[in-house]
């Protein structure tokens, strides 16, 4: 299993800021994205998982691999954290124990997600990639926020993903303990920002 | 999909908010309508119908925002766009969720509501049959309406600007089948284009819905 990217250009906000991209990411390897602000991080990552077309190019990855995490947990505040847990669990009809001791929430199960502090609520958000068990990890700064016990857990988690053939895209600014392959994309920047064929996606 | 939907309910019966608002809204409709009319209660019989079926309509529309909005702040819906759950199932699951919070509620209400506004007798049997078979089509519309709006600032304005043309064929056949109801007259005509509205917005809407909340996810 592998995930590759052939010739592949992104758009936002009805302007190009990714083209020429090739990649080919093997099982058991992660790759870290690096670059600016607004170097494209998240759109790589948003067109990847399907969020969005991709302007041009290819993108291969078996069907129903990928599992996306972006800035927000997507954490409901008025569930418990274990209802958090149980409704993922649901969605890919997983079990959540073993995501909750990994993540160290065993001792907060009962805490109303509300009452979490940011660093436990990007715990509970990562949590979700081990329910899924999906092989591909498209993560967003999946270490904002986190204390350095809990940037530990993260990579303990990931390491032992990558271990058992899964991978990983990581947009990131700080080191996340897999230095495995990095992908700067500053030079993947179109030097002409507009679309080939216009603006025309605030209509559609 | 179960999961969404116990999801919902359960954040629905939590925060309060739509579900009891638009019953409130409803209870006040119903409730201040007699006063500001003055004591005709022949005037209120004849209008209780349109009266009841309106502020069905508006309450189910106070809380269309809600749908998908909170869903898109907080994340969940990217999320969700990406995980097994398909689109279309995701936006059947929440129309059903908000039918669960506000029609069905409605509908149970609606017959003590009437005895407010002198509704006759055999007109009861009318209302409830007419709002249980109409609501689930102001669910499936508003969620369509509101998947249609979810990326935008405020967009409550134009989410009623968009729904409420929609709403009109579901109100004029819902008051008109109680009316016809109340005076004795076959009503089976206007329940029929009640549930073919129902039916056919349950058929189709998801899946334009669907397609509307991926390009507003973009």
């Amino acid at each position: 299993m592998e995930l590759s990217v052939t010739d592949l250009a992104c758009q936002r906000g009805g302007a190009l800021v990714l083209q020429n991209l090739n990649f080919v990411i093997p099982s058991g390897r992660a790759l870290i994205l690096r670059g600016r602000n607004g170097a494209g991080k998240t759109t790589l990552l948003r067109t990847l998982a399907g969020l969005q077309p991709p302007s041009c190019g290819h993108i291969k990855v078996p069907p129903d691999s990928i599992i996306y995490s972006s800035h927000s947990d997507g954490v409901k505040d008025m569930l418990t954290v274990a209802e958090n847990l149980m409704f993922w669990g649901n969605v890919f009809q997983k079990p959540y124990a073993n995501a909750a001791r990994q993540m160290n929430l065993d001792g907060l199960l009962s805490r109303p997600a509300h009452s979490l502090s940011a660093g436990q609520k990007r715990r509970l958000g990562l949590a979700r990639l081990c329910i899924s068990d999906r092989p591909i990890w498209l993560l967003d700064e999946p270490t904002i926020s986190l204390d350095a016990a809990s940037v530990a857990l993260f990579e303990i988690m990931l390491r032992l993903h990558l271990q058992n053939g899964g991978m990983a895209i990581i947009a990131t600014h700080v080191d996340c303990g897999v230095d495995d392959m990095i992908l700067d994309l500053g030079p993947f920047r179109p030097v002409k920002q507009l679309l080939p064929d216009g603006f025309d996606e605030a209509f559609l | 999909m179960i999961a969404v939907l116990t999801r919902d309910l359960k954040l629905a019966i939590r925060s309060g908010g739509g579900f009891g608002l638009g019953l409130a809204f409803f209870l006040l409709i119903a409730v201040l309508t007699p006063l500001a009319v003055g004591a005709q209660s022949d005037l209120h019989a004849r209008m209780a119908p349109g009266i009841l079926w309106l502020g069905a309509l508006l309450s189910c529309l106070l809380s269309l925002d809600r749908i998908f909005a909170l869903d898109y702040e907080d994340g969940s819906l990217e999320l969700l766009a990406t995980s097994p759950v398909p689109m279309e199932g995701l936006v059947a699951m929440k129309s059903l969720a908000h039918w669960i919070v506000t029609g069905l509620p409605l509908t149970l209400l609606a017959p003590v509501l009437g005895i407010i506004l002198a509704l006759p007798a055999e007109g009861y049997f009318w209302l409830v049959v007419s709002l249980a078979l109409g609501t689930p089509a102001l669910s499936l519309i508003g969620a369509f309406g509101a998947a249609l709006t979810v990326g935008l600032k405020r967009g409550g304005l134009l989410l009623s600007l968009l729904v409420l043309p929609l709403y009109v064929p579901t109100l004029i056949f819902g008051a008109e089948a109680v009316r016809a109801g109340t005076s004795g007259q076959p009503a089976t005509t206007a329940l029929m284009f009640l549930a073919a509205i129902s039916a056919g917005s349950a058929a189709l809407l998801p899946f334009a819905s669907a397609y509307a909340l991926r390009i507003n996810l973009r």
